[in-house]
């Protein structure tokens, strides 16, 4: 029997896990895919949101505040990568400016600290690749760009340091009250628990829906990116938001925390809950869209595009809280953006109420900190060669592109919930999300996860059961 | 740190053919930094026959073309290190290296010749739409896992991109057991050899869909199908055409692009054409005493070119060390216009060259019955008439050093294509 | 009387042959450009030929498979017939190149042979 059991392991779910194991408690977090991250988590605009998009007195503009105020510590804390290069939302000459100052006001209402207009001379001279059109912009020096895979793996990881049980390849099918809590009913096996937290993303709802009357609908809402080479990286240093106008929120044009440039999203809602595929409309449109914020954004040089799901609710704030009707049943469900940037703040509010529901004492052997894949390019020649020298994995580059070691594929593989798949090593070190796309390095990561894990090399998957790299042996297929 | 005479970055064809002639050349002080666990390169992957024939006038594996120029480097002793990658390179010629042996090490060289070859076009470069699932391989990725690793990466394949490469994975694929449905080329031709089209297309019924492209990509987990489309003169699809093909597999031949970051850092001037560095006729690029060759300058079409143009960087890189930098000259420019995409080299020093110098390029569009002229300023030097020429191919022409010597005053050679 | 269509491999040009046989003889080489278009027409409708390269599996050796081609030209009929036979061998390392790996294959009276070294295991 569990204390507690929560559905979803991307940001959300992994940062409640964390909070919680703050407690004695006994938790799981059960997840369909075979990592963690692998939702809405995983795509999305990687931006640390300063607070001023949401209407003040919502849970979005309380907790993208609280969270972002949070996330520098954390990441000391949990060592994730994270840096404030400030935001900027930018309004064109066709656009009546009004609107920046109304975001200025919402922004000093949620509390966002340092906010202020900047005209065009001042944004030329932090953007210099603004749009000719732009005219002034409202500047956060707040908002904040970070890894979003290596913010949920850090909480992730914490979280099982700490004793939570992270149950993967669990696909839930269905949610039974008993008289004591909840069975969830899994592909796997059945679990049961005093209370239930599902952080299921789009799912939400279906899963909310199993247990309480008080129906939640969730739309999922398709957004489409493009990534672009390092050497765009630097075409702009701030992230730039467009103030919305006639043609919608518009696209934001950001550095990401590894260096490259991010272009997206596009928004469109969608049916099915499964579908992150590109299409040619939605990238298309990219390029057009971009222009009205920053010029000359080299999209030839694109090494990838990706779509990711928004869990768009349709109240449009988060639903956070014990279904009224389903006692010990708590939802952190509609988390759309800001939702990465509430997340940590979110783990703190649910863990919280989960905490005084069960009246949980706090731990006093808790782990709060947690040591992320060691870098070596952040260590000195000497410090890398003593490295080499007592591990010479660490002198073998594998992917050429972003200059990773074997030494980092390894780390990433023998830690607590290491990776067991391609797509697990790439979101962990950055093998295979270079330039050529794990080209040159995919059969050498094979090669070290077939000898790490062990597994039989046909085994390994790009992201999980189904996702097989290769199908047999010369002529023995 | 240690110091060289040359450093030559790649151990693939042209590192290999570079250094054996520097060597020749009589430099003794030479090291090849190799990032594979063998020297050879790609042509370790590239197990078809038809490698050699200009330069060994007989018909080789690219194991076996390989073999040729290792054991050269092995009689001639040259130095090299295995699994080594370099990290940096300065403007001045310092070399960043690491491996697991040696840790990270600095090489102060007095020359360098980048050698580092070429990656394929990706996916995601390509703006491919659909979902990402397992089964999509750019076809060099597939290449090493069936040829060097013995693994099938599938059964069922759709191949997008008629170059080489494509065309020689749609024969392997098909020899060891997997069915390749059909190859789609976006362009109205095919980038590949006629020999490839027919001995790796027709001799097993596969066909070849041109003017065709990749709109969409099924599947999440593993690849499902894919759709085609015809697209039209401006490579966009025509609604209306599209079809859908099951299979488990998109292998990628969709061009090549010199790997060029190490030379970004040490300064070198990219051509925003060939993605390769900008040479003169030494095939020096514009830091001196930095040498390029190979796929890493421009992409090749024949391995042999690769190794006569390698041999040549080898000469004049020996020449630099020996001699220091060379004395001003004139130098003349050459203007590839009307067809004509790029040349290389891209500037001549009339009294420095070589007596003869091979200026290789390549069309832009397939031409029939047309003429490769080339003028010296205003002046038409030499017509060479072409029955028929198209992208997928390297032209060359010849300079000579007694003919430029009759013109001290010219500054541009242009080199276009004309009516024959 | 009979037709059949090829397309000539020796230039990039590719003329579309049409060669003209009577009961296995040929009669005539249309659409080619040059003699050498007419002399591949000829041996491609009466003999054709191929080199085929594969791999073969090797134990102990420091690389899975060895790349492997026919030391000659074979019948293009005998192309699978060749692979299903280099399909059952297994060569133990040391490879050298040249090596024969397989002789006489598919009764073609040509051998199979080794077009890389492979070093046995550390």
């Amino acid at each position: 029997m569990y204390d507690a059991a929560i559905i979803g392991a991307g940001v959300i779910g992994c940062a409640i896990a964390r909070e919680l194991s703050r407690y004695q408690i006994k938790a799981c977090v059960i997840e369909r895919e075979e990592d963690v991250c692998c939702g809405t988590s995983k795509a999305n605009s990687a931006i640390v949101h300063a607070g001023y998009d949401a209407v003040p007195g919502t849970l979005k503009a309380k907790l993208n505040v609280a969270g972002n105020q949070m996330m520098e510590q954390l990441s000391e804390d949990l060592d994730f990568p994270f840096r404030r290069n400030g935001s900027l939302v930018v309004c064109t000459k066709e656009q009546d400016p009004a609107g920046l100052d109304t975001l200025l006001e919402r922004g000093r209402a949620n509390g966002v600290p340092d906010l202020r207009i900047v005209d065009r001379n001042e944004l030329l001279a932090m953007e210099p690749n603004i749009s000719d059109d732009v005219t002034c912009a409202l500047f956060a020096p707040t908002g904040a760009i970070v890894c979003p895979f290596h913010l949920t793996m850090a909480l992730a990881e914490n979280a099982c340091a700490n004793g939570i049980v992270f149950k993967l390849n669990t696909a839930v099918t269905d949610i039974q009250k008993t008289s004591d809590g909840y069975d969830v009913i899994t592909d796997q096996e059945v679990i049961s628990t005093r209370t239930v937290i599902n952080a299921a993303g789009v799912y939400a709802d279906v899963l909310n829906n199993m247990v309480s009357s008080h129906k939640l609908t969730i739309t999922a809402r398709k957004g489409e990116y493009q990534l672009l080479d390092k050497s765009a990286g630097s075409h702009v240093s701030h992230t730039i938001f467009q103030l919305p106008g006639k043609m919608g929120k518009g696209v934001l044009v950001t550095p990401t925390i590894h260096g490259n440039l991010l272009v997206g999203p596009t928004a469109v809602d969608t049916d099915d809950k499964e579908e992150t595929n590109t299409t040619s409309e939605g990238l298309g449109s990219l390029s057009a869209a971009a222009a009205y914020s920053v010029k000359n954004v080299p999209l030839r040089q694109v090494i990838t595009s990706f779509a990711g799901l928004r869990a768009h609710e349709t109240g449009d704030d988060f639903i956070i809280g014990e279904a009224a009707d389903a006692a010990g049943f708590f939802n952190a469900a509609g988390i759309e953006s800001p939702g990465l940037s509430s997340a940590p703040a979110i783990g703190v509010m649910v863990a919280d109420m989960v905490k005084t529901y069960l009246g949980l004492d706090a731990k006093d052997d808790f782990i709060s900190t947690r040591q992320g894949i060691l870098r070596p390019e952040k260590l000195s020649i000497d410090e890398r060669n003593a490295l080499i020298h007592e591990q010479p994995a660490y002198g073998n580059i594998i992917c050429r592109c972003e200059m990773i070691t074997e030494g980092e594929i390894m780390d990433a593989i023998r830690r607590p919930l290491g990776a067991r798949s391609l797509d697990g090593v790439k979101r962990r070190t950055r093998a295979g999300m270079g330039r050529c796309q794990s080209g040159f390095c995919s059969p050498r990561v094979m090669e070290i996860l077939a000898r790490e894990v062990p597994m039989d090399i046909s085994a390994i998957t790009k992201s999980g059961n189904g996702s097989q790299i290769i199908c047999g042996r010369n002529k023995q297929i | 740190m240690q110091t060289y005479d040359l450093v030559i970055i790649g151990g693939g064809p042209a590192g290999l053919a570079a250094a054996v002639s520097a060597r020749k050349d009589g430099l003794d002080d030479i090291l090849i930094l190799e990032r594979d666990k063998e020297l050879g390169g790609i042509l370790n992957q590239c197990i078809h026959n038809g490698f050699g024939l200009h330069t060994f006038r007989e018909e080789l594996t690219g194991p076996e073309y390989a073999a040729r120029f290792i054991s050269q480097v092995e009689e001639l002793k040259i130095p090299y290190k295995l699994n080594t990658m370099v990290m940096d390179i300065s403007g001045d010629k310092k070399i960043t290296a690491m491996n697991r042996e040696d840790g990270m090490f600095e090489i102060q060289a007095k020359a360098i010749i980048l050698a580092m070859g070429c990656r394929e076009r990706s996916r995601g470069a390509l703006n491919i739409p659909g979902y990402r699932p397992a089964g999509i391989y750019s076809a060099g990725t597939a290449q090493r896992l069936v040829n060097m690793e013995g693994y099938m990466p599938g059964k069922e394949v759709v191949i997008l991109g008629s170059g080489d490469i494509g065309l020689i994975m749609a024969r392997r694929m098909t020899l060891e057991g997997a069915t390749v449905k059909v190859v789609a080329e976006l362009m109205p031709y095919s980038g590949g050899l006629k020999r490839n089209i027919v001995q790796c297309l027709d001799d097993f019924g596969i066909p070849l869909k041109l003017s065709h492209t990749v709109i969409d990509i099924d599947g999440k987990d593993r690849v499902k199908g894919i759709t085609l489309a015809e697209v039209d003169s401006d490579g966009k699809p025509i609604p209306g055409t599209e079809e859908y093909y099951s299979c488990d597999t998109l292998l990628l031949s969709c061009g090549l692009i010199p790997e060029n970051e190490l030379s970004r850092s040490a300064g070198v001037t990219l051509s925003p054409i060939t993605s390769g560095p900008v040479v003169n006729d030494s095939l020096e690029t514009s830091q001196e005493g930095i040498f390029a060759c190979g796929n890493v300058l421009h992409v090749h079409d024949l391995v042999d070119y690769v190794s006569e143009e390698a041999a040549q960087a080898g000469r004049n890189a020996a020449r630099y060390v020996k001699n220091g930098s060379a004395p001003s000259d004139r130098t003349i420019e050459i203007l590839p216009t009307d067809g004509v995409r790029y040349t290389v080299p891209r500037y001549v020093r009339p009294t420095l060259m070589d007596d003869k110098l091979t200026v290789r390029f390549r069309v832009g569009q397939v031409f029939r019955n047309c003429s490769i002229t080339t003028y010296f300023g205003d002046e038409l030097i030499s017509r060479r008439k072409r029955q028929v020429m198209a992208p997928g191919e390297m032209e060359q022409i010849t300079l000579e050093k007694a003919k430029l010597a009759q013109y001290p005053d010219l500054t541009q050679i242009t080199i276009k294509i004309e009516e024959a | 009387m009979e037709k059949r269509q090829l397309t000539c491999i020796g230039c990039p040009l590719g003329c579309a042959l049409t060669v003209t046989m009577d009961q296995g003889e040929v009669l005539e080489v249309t659409g080619n450009t040059c003699k050498r278009g007419d002399a591949y027409a000829r041996k491609e409708v009466t003999h054709p030929t191929r080199i085929v390269t594969s791999t073969v599996k090797v134990s102990c050796g420091a690389a899975p498979i060895v790349s492997c081609k026919t030391r000659e030209d074979i019948p293009k009929d005998k192309i699978f017939d060749c692979i299903t036979a280099i399909s059952k061998v297994t060569v133990t390392a040391p490879v050298a190149i040249g090596d024969v790996l397989l002789s006489d294959a598919a009764g073609t009276g040509v051998d199979i042979i080794a077009t890389k070294a492979v070093a046995a295991a550390p």
